[in-house]
């Protein structure tokens, strides 16, 4: 299965390429799809412990924020995209510190508090952040490079490419890897975890912090890529965007936020295209046939169809 | 993936979208010379869902009466035209894509950009960016046009300095023995930035006013309790109000239902698109806007016939009376054909390009039903206001306004190149004896 995996992401790279090659209008698209993917690796570290975050839009918004409110003193897409990724990991780690101590109904709806909160600072503090106007990013350099705009769209969607395989890559082996069966713990037992001398709360704070550097990470790629912040990125909405990226895909593969976030923006797109008055309808229509009739989202959709021809050839 | 390497990665772009079937466009080159298209496609973004939708939707509308009316007498330049709507409710990220996509894969000819300031904020550097014109149809924002050229983006409508100054002069010119005022604005950009221009104006041509209250309510607050009990406790003479849509009607009736009204003087720019809903409701003797110079009573319209059969043929479609989106929509479909006509005959008849096209918007004249409105040299236009207020007259069963001022737009509006907020402090009160008087009735 797992080298079927890597094959898959692989593969999957490779069609993202050649879509970005074909029409210019969709890489940005896709740019964007990768960036929200590769925060739902954060939602899926937390997924496997059991816990739903409500909130982790707030660490999307602190990665585009830093770069919105960093770019016109340096303005390089190599400062900007660390800076927010560890802007937004210290602000991880501060809220994990008490979050972490809360599980399920209470850990989700903590952390949607505190991204509305931050909401809330963003819209309010007009002088500093321009409200909900936002904040216009001018294009960055790229490791010195001073390039044109479709020049940076591509080193944009390359970079979020290469962070997207390395994310996936990242988070296949942390699950596999101790600290990651002890997230799976957390699920099923959290006492028998505690029993074994593991400490739940420390477990759950270091998958915690690792989903909020993620998120930061896609908050720069958006605000890079965008170039207009804006708080709604935020708002609940974009925190209940993430775990409904987490779900349409399937938690069952790191494979399955890419797959939901590049279905989720495409589907959204052309809902938009074609009904732009109900795109919301299919798009809730879309979540709804996938709880429904493929519980493991998309991915359990294709594992299913991968299981049964491995079947069939043996 | 090196970033370089560019022009060949473009060509084979160009090639490969070429065999898709032309289904997957590669982007359009602003200096090519175009042929005369099957049909003028116009990319329009406005709000089709959420709170704003009470202006988006009719923008829409008005956008599909005027693509209706253009066809039956022969389209633009001979050119059937087509609307493509985009909903700009989800947010800037999802805007900007659905930009990129309108302009590089259906091709769209020209964008009309948005009613949220945000939106537009997000849209006009795009436009550069793709070298596609952009009208700016509806949104307020005087940072547009302030914090820098903008090549491809106009605006056929006035704009947020205007839409404040015009009834703070109105208030000083008809009850200037005020002396004391509160606000109370919507927490966004439009509520933050209306406030200090007003604030700033005043300060300018009555200083001394006392300011017992602002209250910032939130975007979209279903009860204004709070706030209405403060503005009765420290009754301010004058209440300024930015509000507009569904949270303009809530406060009104709120307000109203603990008689507010009765205390204090209301001062609402944006009050003409909530009156008809909110009906009797609203009392006479408010000071009213409506963004712009078209009340559907204008007193003085350059064009009664056309402005009737607007209004009329309006109602008789969507059974809704016109409020000023329909009109923002109207100007921008009007200004577009102008444009065409104008790069088309400077070309000698040949299809403009899209630099051609932006060309002919700079400093483009075009009529709207109620007024001749100019594009000044920054892009921006200059449509007059009109401010009035309020009255219940025989046969409209809302308030509409009487006593109204045409407040000629180069007059209430920032010199090209000023910042607002710098100009409002630098204003006398001698503009005061520059108010043109009220037409009575």
């Amino acid at each position: 299965m797992r080298r079927g995996e890597t094959l898959l992401g692989l593969l999957g790279a490779a069609a993202l390429v050649a879509a970005a090659l074909l029409a210019p209008w969709l890489k940005f698209i896709l740019t964007v799809a990768l960036a929200k993917g590769i925060a739902v690796i954060g939602i899926l570290l937390l997924l496997r412990a059991g816990q739903v975050s409500f909130g982790h839009a707030l660490y999307v918004a602190m990665g585009a924020y830093t770069v919105a409110f960093l770019a016109p003193a340096m303005p390089d897409a190599a400062v900007l995209l660390p800076a927010g990724a560890a802007i937004a990991t210290l602000t991880g780690l501060l809220i994990g510190l008490f979050v972490s101590r809360y599980r399920e109904i209470f850990f989700g709806m903590l952390n949607l508090a505190l991204s509305m909160v931050v909401y809330s600072l963003l819209e309010k503090l007009y002088d500093l952040t321009k409200g909900t106007d936002g904040i216009r990013v001018e294009l960055p350099r790229f490791f010195g490079m001073a390039l044109d705009r479709p020049g940076f769209e591509w080193a944009m969607f390359a970079t979020a490419l290469v962070l997207a395989l390395g994310a996936g890559a990242f988070a296949r082996l942390y699950l596999d890897s101790p600290m990651g069966q002890a997230l799976s713990a957390i699920k099923t037992r959290e006492t028998r975890l505690e029993f074994m001398g593991i400490s739940a709360r420390r477990v759950l704070l270091a998958a915690y912090v690792i989903s909020a550097l993620l998120g930061g990470v896609a908050g720069a790629i958006i605000g890079m890529t965008t170039r207009h912040v804006t708080p709604l990125l935020a708002y609940w909405t974009a925190s209940g965007e993430l775990v409904f990226i987490a779900i349409l895909g399937g938690a069952g593969s790191v494979l399955g936020p890419f797959l939901g976030a590049v279905t989720f923006e495409l589907v959204r797109i052309y809902a938009g295209a074609a009904v732009a008055d109900a795109w919301q309808m299919i798009l809730g229509g879309v979540l709804l046939a996938v709880i429904l009739f493929a519980p493991g989202g998309l991915w359990g959709m294709i594992a299913g169809l991968l299981r049964r021809r491995a079947g069939a050839a043996s | 993936m090196p970033p370089t390497d560019m022009s060949r990665r473009d060509l084979l772009a160009g090639a490969a979208g070429l065999t898709a079937g032309g289904l997957l466009m590669a982007g359009s080159d602003a200096d090519a010379q175009p042929q005369r298209p099957a049909e003028l496609k116009i990319g329009i973004t406005t709000f089709l869902s959420g709170p704003a939708s009470v202006f988006g939707v009719p923008g829409r509308q008005a956008a599909e009466m005027m693509v209706d009316e253009f066809n039956q007498r022969g389209g633009i330049g001979g050119v059937r035209v087509r609307a493509l709507f985009v909903d700009e409710a989800p947010g800037t990220e999802h805007l900007v894509g659905e930009f990129r996509r309108l302009v590089q894969s259906e091709g769209v000819h020209v964008m009309f950009a948005s009613i949220s300031s945000g939106s537009c904020l997000a849209c006009t550097p795009l436009s550069r960016d793709l070298q596609k014109t952009t009208v700016l149809w509806d949104c307020a924002t005087q940072r547009i046009f302030e914090e820098g050229p903008q090549p491809f983006a106009f605006r056929t409508q006035g704009f947020a300095t205007p839409e404040v100054l015009a009834p703070l002069l109105y208030l000083l010119k008809t009850k200037p023995e005020f002396r004391t005022m509160a606000v109370i604005n919507q927490d966004y950009a439009w509520g933050r930035d209306s406030w200090e221009m007003w604030r700033t104006g005043m300060e300018a041509l009555k200083p001394g006013v006392r300011i017992v209250a602002e209250l910032f309510p939130r975007l979209g607050a279903p009860d204004f309790t709070t706030e209405i009990t403060r503005l009765l406790a420290a009754r301010p003479d004058v209440i300024f109000s930015g509000h507009w849509g569904g949270d303009l009607v809530t406060l009104a009736r709120q307000a109203a239902e603990r008689r507010l009204f009765e205390r204090s003087t209301f001062v609402l720019p944006v009050a003409e698109a909530s009156l008809p809903i909110l009906g009797r409701t609203f009392p006479a003797g408010h000071v009213i806007g409506t963004r712009g110079d078209h009340w559907n009573n204008h007193p003085r319209p350059k064009d009664p016939a056309r402005l009737r059969a607007l209004n009329e043929a309006y109602r008789a479609r969507f059974n809704e009376p016109v409020i000023y989106p329909v009109h923002h929509m109207v100007q921008a479909f009007n200004a577009l054909k102008a444009a065409y006509e104008k790069a088309i005959a400077a070309k000698g008849g040949g299809w403009p390009n899209d630099m051609e096209l932006a060309a002919a918007f700079r400093g483009l004249t075009f009529d709207s039903p109620t007024a001749t409105i100019t594009l000044r040299e920054d892009g921006q236009g200059l449509e007059d206001q009109i401010v009035g207020v309020s009255t219940h007259a025989e046969g409209t069963p809302y308030a509409i306004p009487k006593d109204m001022v045409i407040f000629p737009a180069a007059m209430v509006s920032t010199p090209v190149g000023m910042k607002s907020v710098d100009w409002l402090k630098t204003l006398k009160p001698d503009i005061l004896a520059q108010v043109p008087a009220a037409i009575s009735g």
